[in-house]
């Protein structure tokens, strides 16, 4: 499989809704991935299974705030410094690239940085979803070490992170990306082929070209094409009413109330917000949770609204679909479940509780 | 302005819209003086100049009593559109190696790339969030950027630095070499152009730049219609995209931001002539209807930037949903399966409308088969009525769909109705308290550009302690920096009011970053 120019939009569509709401707008990571696969060829696409078992996989992500983004744009070469770092670093060939998060901007990053480290990219991702923080990777459920870790900025500024675990790369690593600028690029949980098959979430890239083919193809009802394509959930359609967001420690906290229109006048639905859209709530009781992927999109446009956009007014559809299956288990829930981003209650998988199925919806 | 007589009470409104231009004159009463509909010309200052006259020979209107004239115009919109009269364009960007990702206008329409593209390049330089430097500013290579430009043929330069907003010191530095690399060239700045988003503000500074000798046309045109129209004395003003007006020399720094001014100018217009500061505006043309939201007499903007002539930029427009429906809208099918538009007989409603004795039924026959409407010179053959009938209730349904759509509170408003089609709006709209119909409300549009105040905007980054009192003295400087901005613009220093703040925190960064947008507006202060 290639991603290349006709592709990369759906790619993009896909992964913005796979974002939750956060990883950022993919707005101009997509025009930066169609640049460089313009001047330099498309990327290649390849199974977990083509890896050798010896050789590396490169998970690359950018660390810091979207909207430094949206001013500093990228620097291209990043990419092939990180190539670089690491097997300088390791002495071991690295074979392809990964994605560590397909939600969002850094799906879309890591194809304009391995089109310029001239290195495939593989049918897999760390989080089949966008998380807040590093340690919430499938690679850190796995026990890959989170070090050897390379950080560089858009000027070639490195550094080096060694023994360290996950908590501390997330404490550490976030400081640097902050004294940097406020954004960087990085290289963590570098795992071989042999570990990648059975560490990463498989099929994420594929998955996202897919969904995105389903809205792009899709001449009405699109989320509904969604919906069937993927077992989620309409929760309400509705209208924004209240967005409230403040920052914490650096990450954005808020909520956003949704007012139902239609057949859902009358409804109130909440949303919590920690960057990605968390919970959802009516009248005290709990619709979705992390790790369910919990997206809002525009009710005409069916774009997703990133939590950044969110605005009162908005005309939304709120969206839920199934967590990848790595994170049901009591061990990705100690890591991602409503407990860790401080809510006191389980998480509870979509389907056993309310909202429209797809075959409620279409009918 | 000097040698005004002391009583310059009057201002006088113009809307240059594709069919019709429109002029009223305003005494500062709720009703216009004086009103005139023309025909647009293809020359800029025939229309203006028609309308003008009209409306000077209306008793009681001594031009030398007019102290403001504003305009309101699509010609900025129409060049981009038509790729005519556009001026070619070196556009440099100060921001290697940070912003390199994305080459300047890579993703733009080929046509419109063709007509505005000369020369561009991607020098190091541009800032950090803080404003420090992110890599130092080169002047040697933007000295090269120059040569290249100068034999590219470029007309004008658009320059785009890397968090301008936060602080414009590397555009200015580039200014500076500019002027003495190629003199008096014109220049586009991005920071006076847009706010965050290197793309979007970019795309929109070689807009900007690009018109300009649009912007210059329509500049000369203007004062010499006024001079003929005896009202050199009177000050000219430009309707820009918020609603606002800015003067003549601002237009022709920042001529883009005139595009999107007409919705915005029918949503002031019809607060104006009602007096009701809370409401849902319908404004229903020929061909379609805009539907927007008035929250304090302004427009409520839309939350995502908009394109224009397909190109991406971070302009804030009013929030609209706009609709296939108007009065030359056609109507087909039967009275079991009716077709309503999107097809509209637009400017021929007076030959093909069947109220006309023209061929052709429309939503204007529906209004006046149903009694909503007495226009035209005969009513619509009572074999028709069927068919009318259905097409007026789908026609209600898509106003009230249009109306529920943009309608962000719980509470019911009410909803005025503008625009030379309004008769098309049903009484009785669900979350709609009463449907209010001023008068004069088919030139809405010239009475917003009339009453438009000034304003100033501040969209910009700062850093914020933890503390409470960090974020108060935050909001206070921006506020401060707002309201001096419109002062600048023009605006009665005593009657500028905040009309919005928008706080977004930055995330991900651990000192704590907010984003913050303030508007302030006023009326012009007297001459």
């Amino acid at each position: 499989m290639l991603l290349d120019v006709n592709n990369l939009p759906d790619y993009a569509r896909g992964a913005a809704i796979l974002g939750a709401g956060g990883g950022g707008s993919t707005q101009v990571g997509l025009l930066a991935a169609l640049q460089a696969v313009e001047e330099l060829g498309p990327v290649e696409v390849i199974p977990v299974d083509a890896v050798p078992d010896d050789e590396l996989v490169l998970p690359v992500a950018g660390l810091g705030s979207p909207d430094i983004t949206l001013e500093k744009i990228g620097n291209p070469e990043q990419g092939r410094w990180l190539r670089a770092m690491i097997e300088r670093e390791t002495g071991r060939p690295v074979h392809a690239m990964m994605a560590s998060e397909v939600g969002g901007n850094n799906a879309l990053l890591p194809v304009m940085w391995a089109a310029h480290a001239g290195l495939p990219l593989v049918d897999a991702d760390g989080m089949g979803r966008a998380y807040p923080e590093m340690q919430m990777i499938s690679m850190h459920l796995a026990g890959i070490p989170a070090t050897p870790t390379a950080l560089v900025d858009e000027r070639g500024h490195s550094m080096m992170f060694r023994d360290m675990d996950a908590h501390w790369l997330e404490r550490v690593a976030r400081a640097v990306a902050v004294a940097f600028g406020g954004f960087a690029c990085t290289s963590d949980h570098i795992l071989t082929g042999a570990q990648a098959r059975t560490a990463t979430v498989l099929g994420s890239v594929s998955k996202a070209i897919r969904i995105g083919e389903v809205i792009s193809s899709a001449r009405h009802d699109r989320i509904g094409g969604v919906l069937r394509h993927l077992d989620g959930r309409v929760l309400i359609n509705g209208k924004v009413s209240d967005v409230y967001r403040r920052t914490v420690d650096g990450f954005v906290r808020g909520s956003v109330l949704i007012d139902g229109i239609r057949e859902d006048k009358g409804r109130l639905v909440r949303v919590e917000i920690q960057n990605e859209n968390l919970v959802v709530m009516e009248d005290g009781e709990i619709l979705a949770s992390v790790p369910d992927i919990i997206t809002l999109l525009d009710a005409q446009t069916s774009d997703v609204i990133f939590t950044e956009l969110l605005r009162y007014g908005q005309r939304v559809s709120l969206l839920v679909l199934p967590s990848p299956d790595i994170w049901r288990s009591p061990r990705g829930l100690e890591l991602v479940g409503p407990r860790a981003f401080g809510y006191d209650f389980d998480y509870e998988p979509i389907g056993s509780t309310g909202g429209t199925t797809a075959a409620e919806e279409t009918r | 302005m000097t040698g005004t007589t002391p009583r310059t009470d009057l201002r006088i409104g113009v809307d240059v819209g594709g069919t019709n231009t429109d002029a009223v004159v305003l005494d500062g009463s709720s009703a216009p003086l004086a009103r005139a509909k023309v025909a647009t010309t293809a020359n800029v200052n025939g229309g203006i100049g028609a309308a003008l006259e009209a409306v000077l020979a209306a008793p009681g209107v001594a031009a030398e009593r007019v102290g403001h004239v504003m305009i309101g115009t699509t010609h900025a919109t129409n060049a981009l559109l038509e790729r005519s009269n556009l001026v070619r364009v070196a556009a440099l960007r100060v921001g290697a190696p940070a912003s390199n990702a994305v080459r300047p206008m890579y993703g733009w329409p080929a046509s419109l790339r063709t007509a505005v593209s000369a020369h561009s390049a991607i020098v190091r330089g541009g800032l950090e969030l803080d404003g420090s430097d992110s890599t130092p500013f080169d002047t040697d290579a933007v000295a090269r950027f120059c040569a290249e430009a100068a034999r590219s043929g470029a007309e004008a330069v658009a320059v785009s630095s890397v968090f301008a907003p936060v602080s414009p010191r590397h555009e200015e530095l580039a200014l500076a070499t500019v002027r003495r690399e190629l003199g008096d060239i014109p220049v586009s700045l991005s920071h006076q152009v847009g706010s965050l988003g290197l793309l979007e503000r970019e795309n929109a500074t070689i807009l900007n730049a690009a018109l300009g000798r649009v912007a210059v046309h329509v500049i000369r045109a203007i004062e010499e219609a006024l001079r003929e129209q005896g009202l050199d004395h009177a000050v000219p003003y430009f309707a820009q995209n918020d609603g606002t007006l800015m003067s003549l020399e601002s237009t022709e720094r920042t001529p883009v931001l005139t595009i999107g001014s007409g919705p915005a100018n029918s949503l002031r217009g019809a607060a104006y002539l009602t007096g009701v500061s809370d409401a849902l505006v319908a404004d229903v043309g020929g061909t379609s209807t805009d539907i927007g939201a008035l929250a304090q007499s302004f427009p409520r903007e839309s939350a995502f930037g908009v394109e224009i002539g397909g190109v991406a930029t971070n302009f804030r427009m009013p929030d609209l949903v706009s609709i296939a429906i108007g009065g030359g809208t056609t109507v087909a099918g039967s009275p079991g399966g009716v077709t309503v538009g999107p097809r509209s007989v637009g400017y021929e409603l007076g030959e093909k409308a069947l109220v006309f004795g023209g061929p052709t039924a429309t939503l204007s026959d529906a209004a006046v088969a149903a009694g909503r409407a007495t226009i035209g010179d005969r009513a619509p053959a009572p074999s028709t009525h069927p068919l009318l009938a259905a097409a007026l209730k789908v026609c209600d349904q898509r106003i009230a769909d249009a109306v529920d759509r943009i309608k962000v509170t719980r509470g019911d408003l009410p909803l005025i109705a503008v625009g030379g089609g309004s008769v098309l709006v049903p009484e009785g709209l669900p979350g709609v308290t009463t449907v209010i119909r001023p008068d004069h409300y088919d030139v809405a549009n010239a009475i917003g550009a009339a009453i438009g105040t000034v304003s100033g905007n501040v969209d910009r980054v700062f850093s914020v302690g933890s503390r409470e009192s960090d974020r108060a003295r935050v909001l206070d400087e921006a506020r401060g920096a707002a309201v001096e901005s419109a002062i600048a613009a023009g605006a009665a220093p005593d009657s500028v009011e905040i009309i919005e703040i928008d706080e977004i925190p930055l995330s991900y960064l651990r000192e704590p970053a907010v984003r913050v947008r303030v508007k302030a507006a006023g009326p012009l202060s007297r001459m």
